[in-house]
């Protein structure tokens, strides 16, 4: 058995800048584990610009945030190649590599594992299947770690940020897109995004389009979509499905931990606790998507936690007011509450709407309204809103619901 | 066009039928020649089934089906060790979920008994509640099948290839036969040239009329049999530990609920008759149905993701029964309209192929087998990466040396789909989200992803 104080699982934005984070308080051994063979996660091939403002005010590529995070997290042990198999009770995870079958067990394990796009499969889209279907990560991965460009003119599925990673992906490699296809009637990423799509790129983006069908046996001929005027063929080569993130919990749904059906992620409470006290979670294994900056202030703040814990200055929690989601909010998290401490003077929750929602955000304690707040919300961002925790521990259940103007 | 090859026995169809009847004629000292259309073995009918083992409980009586199930039933656990293959022991419960198919129940217990499969039993309600506490609360009764179990439906036929392979048997992969001659003896048509034969068999599956008409005008005619599947994720598999069948009726089969060697759950198949024979594509409402179905029969499922969708054909025809025979005078042997009871019955119908070859055209000898075992994919069964190594695939936990062996060897991997079905790379939950671009480097210049 190898024993530390801390283990991270994953080595994205979340874990590095919890690495980095705790490495700057002494709380003994720290390692770091990733199944890739090298750090960084999903930036790591997210090759162009757009990283980095917020936390180092500098811009850089996926690649070189990639390096600037490892760079801060120097000095921490870090296995790369290593998969976890197991989670146990008690901080004990169980994982093989090339050196073979290991146990490690810590005092904390922080879990921040990421997240991936929802396969073509999973999305039950009809066809045959032909090869020249995938998701943006498995694209990023062909053109920036294998030079690779697999093919010529794919259409686009999904509007989300990640769709205009793919649109560079794509241009990094003299790679036109027949277009851009989304179901709803706006743009799910934030402006100027679609225009920067039609007139940066020059691709077409195709709004309340629904996708019918993939044609093609052996490799993909086109699509068939639907306008609103009744099924027709677009000539494509290829389908890149981008986002409809879902956090990578396959390492949860076998464990002891409890999994929140509404973010597939694990259910923390304000200190970033799971279920077993022993692990943490940070990062869009709790709930999905979002960028990488959000997932490294959230590492940072995980990081600050545990060695809170270990250093004493949190008690761990006796009892907790469960939080849910109610309305049109898809989700909440933390969904779990527990006394307020010193160190947590405020109490940021975050959602997401089920689908495009004008109204309010309403908090109840019980019964009782406690909060209430204009939200125009979209089903792909983050709607976060503080409470002071105080305020609510009167309470023996917390409910947050996004409510739709009459 | 010039003669390119020849050999006495020429079997036309790489499927899991062409490749047991391959094996079993190599064992023979035979050395038959095997001709794949498609890029790898398992290319058609055979790489997308329900992997159940069967025990031919509700076979037509008296068939010849049943009876080559149940030799292959038999010859399968004799030689499964050897080969390193696989058996999952579920056993299966036939489910009714309503009081019409209980009513239907005791006609099954009876039909199994009239096959042989003479452990078969109703339970009760109580019992089934017992043996399967997360089915829905209104199954009222079924009727088990200790016998039915899970195999590994690609490895199996892999290990028959291979064993055939070490015994001096050939296999062409991408060589589609187009046409024929007879004067005594066959010479037939391939886009690379004529392959004389002494003999051919005709295992062609969902194109078996097409290369039976080379012969004689086809006396069956293939309606490939659509089955649609949907895979859902690893925590599924422990829902249940039966094979869960349907009570059958006349129009439809029904839906199965079962666990696979990989540690996933799979719902389906449809059955839905279609005229193209190479193109199986799933549909998206259909797909949903399937789900809705799987949740009523298993309510847990709603909290689990689905890994993967997919559809396959059987080489159904206008009879309920195989159409095998021997035409001496034409030195021709048909193996036809093997629905989808083929993985089970494919070592029974071999051997009962090698009793025509050993009765109207060569002495047949048995030789001793050199055995040739394949790597274990099967999540009950030690593999590769609990031992230790790089893992590429992160969902399906598939080691860089077990991909670098399926490149590899006598019979590597000729496509993305058999490596796939080699490996199981890229066909976890994530679909090659992660590991397709590292995938695709492992096998640069061997296939092309």
């Amino acid at each position: 058995m190898i024993e530390r104080d801390v283990i991270i699982l994953g080595a994205g934005p979340a874990g590095l800048a919890a690495a980095a984070e705790l490495a700057r308080h002494n709380v003994g051994k720290i390692a770091v584990l990733d199944r890739e063979p090298a750090a960084g996660g999903i930036p790591r091939h997210c090759g162009h610009l757009g990283f980095g403002w917020n936390e180092f005010r500098r811009v850089m590529t996926g690649p070189g945030y990639a390096r600037h995070l490892a760079e801060t997290a120097k000095g921490v042990e870090l296995k790369l190649g290593v998969t976890a198999l197991r989670l146990e009770q008690g901080g004990v995870i169980q994982t093989t590599s090339a050196e073979g079958p290991q146990t490690w067990k810590s005092r904390a394990v922080l879990l921040a594992m990421g997240a991936r796009e929802t396969p073509r499969s999973a999305r039950l889209v009809s066809g045959a299947r032909p090869w020249g279907v995938m998701n943006t990560g498995a694209l990023q991965q062909f053109v920036y770690l294998h030079g690779k460009r697999p093919f010529e003119r794919p259409v686009i599925i999904g509007s989300e940020l990640v769709a205009f990673s793919t649109l560079m992906t794509l241009r990094h490699v003299k790679v036109h897109p027949a277009a851009m296809i989304e179901a709803g009637p706006r743009v799910t990423a934030r402006r100027p995004g679609d225009w920067i799509a039609r007139l940066a790129f020059g691709v077409p983006v195709l709004l309340n389009t629904q996708l019918l069908r993939i044609l093609g046996n052996e490799k993909v001929e086109g699509v068939e979509i639907d306008r609103g005027n009744g099924p027709e063929r677009l000539d494509c080569d290829g389908v890149v499905f981008t986002g409809k993130f879902r956090p990578e919990n396959a390492l949860l749904t076998g464990s002891h931990l409890t999994v929140d059906p509404g973010t597939k992620g694990p259910a923390i409470d304000q200190f970033w606790r799971c279920s077993d006290p022993a692990f943490f979670a940070a990062g869009n294994l709790l709930r999905g998507i979002e960028t990488a900056g959000q997932c490294w202030r959230e590492g940072c703040a995980a990081g600050r936690i545990i060695a809170a814990t270990l250093l004493g200055k949190l008690a761990p929690a006796e009892t907790s007011i469960p939080v849910q989601p109610a309305g049109a909010l898809a989700y909440v998290y933390p969904q779990r509450l527990v006394a307020a401490d010193p160190i947590d003077p405020e109490l940021l929750f975050f959602g997401r709407a089920r689908e495009a929602t004008k109204g309010e955000i309403v908090v109840r304690g019980d019964d009782t309204v406690i909060s209430l707040r204009k939200v125009d919300a979209l089903p792909e961002r983050r709607i976060p809103w503080p409470v002071s925790p105080k305020s609510l521990q009167a309470y023996k259940r917390i409910t947050v619901s996004l409510e739709p103007d009459a | 066009m010039a003669e390119f090859d020849r050999a006495d026995i020429v079997i036309i169809g790489g499927g899991v039928v062409g490749c047991a009847i391959f094996r079993r004629l190599a064992l023979a000292g035979l050395k038959p020649l095997l001709l794949e259309a498609g890029d790898d073995i398992l290319s058609g009918a055979s790489k997308g089934n329900s992997a159940i083992l069967h025990t031919g409980f509700d076979a037509p009586p008296d068939s010849l089906e049943v009876a080559c199930m149940q030799a292959g039933y038999r010859e399968y656990n004799a030689i499964r060790n050897r080969l390193n293959l696989p058996l999952v022991e579920t056993g299966a419960l036939v489910v009714a979920w309503n009081e019409e198919q209980l009513a239907k129940l005791p006609s099954i217990v009876a039909q199994a008994h009239q096959n042989g499969v003479t452990d078969v039993a109703q339970i009760s309600r109580a019992d089934l509640k017992l043996r399967e506490p997360q089915l829905a609360a209104h199954a009222l009764g079924a009727v088990l099948v200790p016998g039915e179990h899970i195999i590994d439906p690609w490895s199996a036929p892999l290990a028959y290839a291979l064993q055939g392979l070490a015994h001096g048997g050939r296999i062409r992969r991408g060589c589609t036969v187009s046409g024929g001659s007879f004067d005594g003896a066959w010479s037939l048509q391939t886009e690379r040239g004529r392959i004389a034969a002494g003999l051919v068999i005709n295992a062609a599956g969902n194109h078996g009329d097409l290369v039976e008409a080379i012969c004689r005008p086809s006396p069956f005619k293939v309606t490939p049999r659509k089955g649609q599947f949907v895979v859902f994720d690893k925590p599924a598999a422990n829902f249940v530990k039966s094979i869960i069948l349907p009570v059958p009726t006349e129009r439809t089969k029904g839906i199965v609920i079962c666990k696979t060697a990989f540690g996933n759950l799979l719902v389906g198949p449809t059955a839905e008759d279609q005229e193209t024979r190479d193109v199986a594509e799933v549909e998206e409402q259909v797909l949903a149905m399937l789900i809705e179905k799987g949740r009523e029969m298993l309510p847990g499922l709603a909290d689990v993701g689905v890994n993967a969708v997919y559809a396959g054909l059987r080489p159904a025809t206008q009879f309920k029964d195989y159409q095998i025979e021997a035409q001496p005078e034409r030195r021709w042997i048909t193996v036809g309209g093997i629905r989808s009871t083929g993985l089970t019955s494919s070592l029974g119908i071999a051997a009962h192929v090698a009793g025509l070859v050993g009765r109207h055209f060569h002495p047949v000898e048995e030789v001793a087998p050199i055995w040739t075992p394949v790597p274990n994919l099967c999540e009950e069964r030690p593999r590769p990466y609990q031992i230790g190594g790089e893992i590429v695939c992160h969902c399906e936990w598939v080691t860089r040396g077990e991909i670098e062996a399926a490149l590899t060897g006598p019979l590597p991997a000729g496509d993305v789909g058999g490596l796939k079905r080699r490996t199981r790379a890229m066909m976890g939950r994530c679909q090659g989200f992660y590991c397709s671009a590292n995938v695709a480097a492992i096998a640069a210049g061997k296939i092309e992803l």
